[in-house]
């Protein structure tokens, strides 16, 4: 009984060795950098900075391949805590990718047809139906990222803005006009 | 010399650890859709089941003996599952492409039950060794070349026309079926 159990405890103790060591001989040194990028992007994996998910972005950003002001998802917000982290200045959105209005992606149930086509693009699978059945979207769980409108053959597809009613209203983040003194 | 040849050729042929034991069908028809895949999951098991195979004959000749043999699976798996990590890290550092496409099957060579089977088989046919060793080495290479002819012979199904119902997994699993028939021609090879 104590020689088994010896046995095992020799074993595990050689191989937690064994793996401590060769953790630390072969560890893989990631880019700490894309990962910090990557905590502050707001992980939407919607696309709309072109690249395909929050991941890629960071890597290009840590790459200098892409400005800091393509993701419309994390508001000037996220573009000011980027330039801190960078040390970059703050740029404003560029043409056309300024964050539009808190929207919910709304399907017009006459009209569509079941193809199924937006539930494929959904990122977050908010698209509830199934082929030749009606979809719908789920309020709650859309980011508003509009990847599942141009896939849309019937155009059936629009964006409500959200109203605040009391369900959703929050404070504001407070914001100091540093600026607007001087 | 040759006694250890026929032990290569027997295992790699004659006595096939997927196709005539059936053993580590998972790998087998979740890593076989694409080649390169493939032939990275041979190579990552050819090195756990050697490794695994040799380490076992030692924990099983000079550490359990006869009185602890019924620790041989429990201690068994615990060095195995010691193993594949090893192997995971050594892959993530040196082939960062490799460690992506074999995914999750990486780690899931732990439960790979050629990898366990093996060892088991050693002991069950008191091997020495050095015939340990090569009865795994042997095993793997067996597993490599049907992976490889099998994710070959899956790449062209890809394009081929295939009825309706026979699609996919279906056709696979055929196809892995007229494989092991195939290899079923090798019993006799080795006497």
């Amino acid at each position: 009984m104590i020689a088994a159990l010896l046995v095992m405890i020799g074993i595990a103790v050689f191989l937690g060795a064994v793996l401590g060591f060769s953790a630390i001989k072969f560890k893989v040194q990631g880019n700490p950098l894309v990962d910090k990028i990557d905590a502050v992007l707001p992980q939407t994996q919607c696309g709309q900075c072109g690249y395909p998910g929050c991941k890629p972005y960071a890597e290009a950003i840590a790459k200098g391949e892409a400005e800091i002001n393509k993701c419309p998802p994390g508001g000037e917000e996220g573009i000011r805590k980027l330039a801190d982290l960078l040390g970059k200045e703050f740029i404003p959105f560029g043409e056309g990718a300024a964050p539009k209005a808190k929207s919910v992606a709304f399907i017009d149930e006459n009209i569509c047809i079941g193809c199924t086509l937006c539930i494929q693009a959904c990122p977050v699978d908010a698209i509830a139906g199934a082929a030749k059945q009606m979809h719908t979207i789920i309020a709650s769980e859309c980011t508003g990222c509009e990847l599942c409108i141009a896939p849309c053959p019937v155009d059936c597809i629009s964006m409500l803005p959200i109203g605040e009613d009391i369900t959703n209203w929050k404070w504001r983040y407070p914001v100091f006009p540093i600026r607007a003194t001087i | 010399m040759t006694e250890y040849l026929l032990i290569l050729v027997s295992t790699v042929f004659v006595n096939n650890i997927v196709m005539v034991k059936i053993l580590g069908l998972c790998p087998f028809m979740g890593v076989s859709k694409k080649l390169e895949a493939a032939v990275g999951m041979g190579a990552a098991t050819t090195f756990v089941l050697t490794l695994g195979s040799g380490a076992s004959y030692l924990i099983q000749h000079y550490l359990l003996g006869p009185d602890l043999a019924y620790l041989t699976t429990l201690s068994f798996i615990v060095v195995i599952a010691g193993i594949v990590q090893f192997t995971e890290m050594v892959v993530q550092k040196t082939s960062p492409a490799l460690y992506q496409v074999l995914g999750i099957y990486l780690p899931l060579i732990t439960t790979n039950c050629a990898v366990l089977g093996i060892p088991l088989l050693n002991v069950q046919a008191k091997h020495d060794f050095m015939e340990s060793l090569l009865f795994g080495f042997g095993g793997a290479l067996g597993f490599t070349l049907v992976m490889v002819l099998f994710a070959g012979i899956r790449e062209r199904l890809e394009g081929a026309d295939v009825p309706g119902i026979f699609k996919g997994s279906a056709i696979a699993m055929v196809t892995a079926g007229l494989m092991s028939l195939a290899f079923m021609g090798f019993s006799g090879l080795v006497k």
